[in-house]
């Protein structure tokens, strides 16, 4: 067994880390989805825009008022989205909305094929992040130690806003019942924006360890981690917070595994990479035939 | 004559092609307890939320406090003194007791303490209770919480639809008794029943309301024994 953690070590590192990135951004989409049963199809797109602001912004500016900026102007992203194309459908059909999100998802995607031209950005790199480091003979960048410390800092204060916090009881309260939270004078449109500003910035924060280890940016950069952060959600059980990021552990170990895994099980290794994604979307298809409520999802309880 | 709190001139509510409240009027009296009895669809719960405002009203006039509050969004209603325990109790599930009664005192930023321990004197089935999660409570223990949460806003005037809807008859009389009480220490009550006899019997002035019209008005107790209301509603 000890043999086995060595000799794949590497692997499962990076598997845990490429996991906490994914938590990051698989929080918003769970978050979205327990408080307006919306599939943010932007989520994504909105991790992608973080990244290429970071390219544009580093050409110019320090990385220390880079992060800064990049963190608030992408919680600014989120924010509009919602005002901007969620909040005017709150009172139609939920297809309108999702509809509306999808569309939102091509506009950030073009908006960037535009700036960018379609080529590929390097992603400037963070100094202390892409340090490397020897951690028991393997060598790694020092993000991949960092993520999942950071994921586990940010969800264990997410948790604590829910639970304690006079807003995160109203977004509890919200999730359950828009219009008897009205009734206790909650403002429905802040809680929900508050919900865009959390998810945003988690996704602002998995951009910057996600594109450090992947050295370059373009315009469909955030439609394949974000299907997968959203099978995560589903694989937990959408809405759940502590299950999406299991979720997103889970598809993040495996799917290193499977691509480094050849001294495991006799298969995987370098030729299976791409089989990978396709391991992704095979869980999901089981979760949904086994269970679709996901490992901690509650029955549907279809709201008005 | 007391003052009056709420005053409902020619109040309509639509949906859509439906009018279910057909022009109604109505005075509330500060610090009185009035019912508006009626049966299902008379547009009882129709009128509750126009005047919270949690739907539009197609016309007419809601007063509170000598200003028309029609139209207003249900934050800035709410905000004046106005709550209602809603039809069917609507308890926060996931919420602790305590927190449902923490999530009625919203929008206050003093000391809810007192508040509190009031409640939990009225109902101290609650008390025991305070770290439950609102879904596991029965359906008496349900509404005793959303009558809890809504007297957390301090409310002037307090409206009810339909309290005794689904609990057994002791329960029934023990939440009436307690309205009674609540009503004691100044807050006026709008009580919307298919319990006639209870609310009647509990109620200062009365309503019948049919079909989005109001076609009887007295005091409670004249209602009571009302050939016509004896009739249709006591089932006697
Ligand atoms: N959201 C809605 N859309 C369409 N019609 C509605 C809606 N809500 C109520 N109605 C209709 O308005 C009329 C009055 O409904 P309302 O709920 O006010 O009655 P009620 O007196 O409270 O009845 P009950 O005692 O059954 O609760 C009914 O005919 C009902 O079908
Ligand atoms: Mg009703």
């Amino acid at each position: 067994m000890l043999d086995f953690l060595h000799a794949n070590l590497s692997y499962i590192l990076s598997g845990i880390s490429v996991g906490g990135q994914y938590a990051l951004i698989a929080i918003g989409y769970t978050m979205v989805y327990g408080i307006l049963r919306l599939i943010n199809f932007a989520h994504g797109d909105v991790f992608m825009c973080a990244g290429l602001m970071m390219v544009y912004l580093s050409a110019t500016l320090p990385v220390t008022v880079t992060i800064p900026l990049v963190l608030v102007m992408t919680v600014v992203l989120g924010f509009l989205i919602e005002r901007a194309a969620y909040k005017p459908l709150r009172t139609a059909p939920r297809m309108s909305v999702m509809i509306s999100a999808i569309g939102i998802s091509y506009l950030l995607q073009n908006a960037a094929l535009y700036f960018t031209g379609g080529l590929a950005k390097v992603y400037p790199s963070i100094p202390w992040l892409s340090q490397t480091v020897t951690i028991w003979g393997s060598t790694t960048k020092m993000v991949t130690v960092v993520t999942p410390v950071l994921t586990l800092v940010l969800v264990i204060l997410l948790s604590l806003l829910i639970k304690y916090t006079k807003v995160g009881m109203a977004m509890r309260a919200v999730s359950k019942d828009f219009e008897t939270s009205r009734l206790m004078g909650i403002q429905i449109n802040t809680v929900i924006s508050v919900t865009f500003v959390i998810g945003s910035f988690l996704a602002a924060v998995g951009s910057m360890l996600y594109f450090t280890n992947y050295a370059s940016v373009t315009p469909v950069s955030g439609s394949m981690p974000g299907l997968k952060c959203f099978v995560a959600a589903v694989f937990g059980g959408i809405g759940s917070i502590p299950g999406a990021v299991i979720g997103a552990f889970i598809i993040g170990i495996a799917e290193n595994i499977i691509k480094g895994g050849s001294s495991i099980f006799g298969f995987g290794g370098s030729g299976w990479t791409t089989f990978s994604d396709a391991f992704t979307f095979a869980l999901l298809i089981i979760i949904l035939v086994v269970k679709p409520t996901g490992l901690f999802g509650e029955k549907s309880t279809d709201k008005a | 004559m007391s003052e009056t709190i709420l005053s409902i001139r020619d109040l309509k509510v639509n949906y859509g092609g439906i009018e279910a409240v057909k022009g109604i009027s109505f005075d509330v009296p500060k610090g009185d307890i009035v019912t508006l009895i009626g049966a299902n669809g008379a547009g009882k719960s129709s009128t509750l939320r126009a005047i919270v405002g949690l739907v539009k009203p197609k016309s007419g006039v809601i007063a509170f406090e000598g200003e028309n509050i029609a139209g207003k969004d249900t934050t800035n209603i709410v905000s004046r003194g106005i709550t209602l325990v809603p039809e069917g109790r609507r308890i926060f599930p996931d919420l602790t007791v305590y927190e449902n009664l923490r999530v009625g005192a919203y929008m206050r930023s003093d000391d809810i303490a007192p508040d509190v321990n009031w409640v939990y004197e009225l109902f101290p089935r609650l008390k025991e209770r305070s770290w439950q999660p609102g879904g596991t409570l029965s359906g008496g223990e349900q509404q005793m919480l959303a009558v809890g949460r809504a007297l957390m806003s301090r409310p002037k005037l307090m409206m009810m639809d339909e309290p005794s809807l689904g609990l057994a008859p002791l329960i029934v009389r023990d939440i009436f008794s307690i309205i009674k009480e609540i009503n004691k220490r100044g807050v006026t009550i709008l009580l919307i029943e298919q319990n006639a006899n209870m609310a009647l019997s509990t109620a200062d002035t009365g309503y019948v309301l049919e079909t989005g019209r109001i076609t009887m008005s007295g005091a409670g107790k004249e209602l009571l024994v009302n050939e016509a209301v004896k009739a249709a509603y006591l089932g006697t």
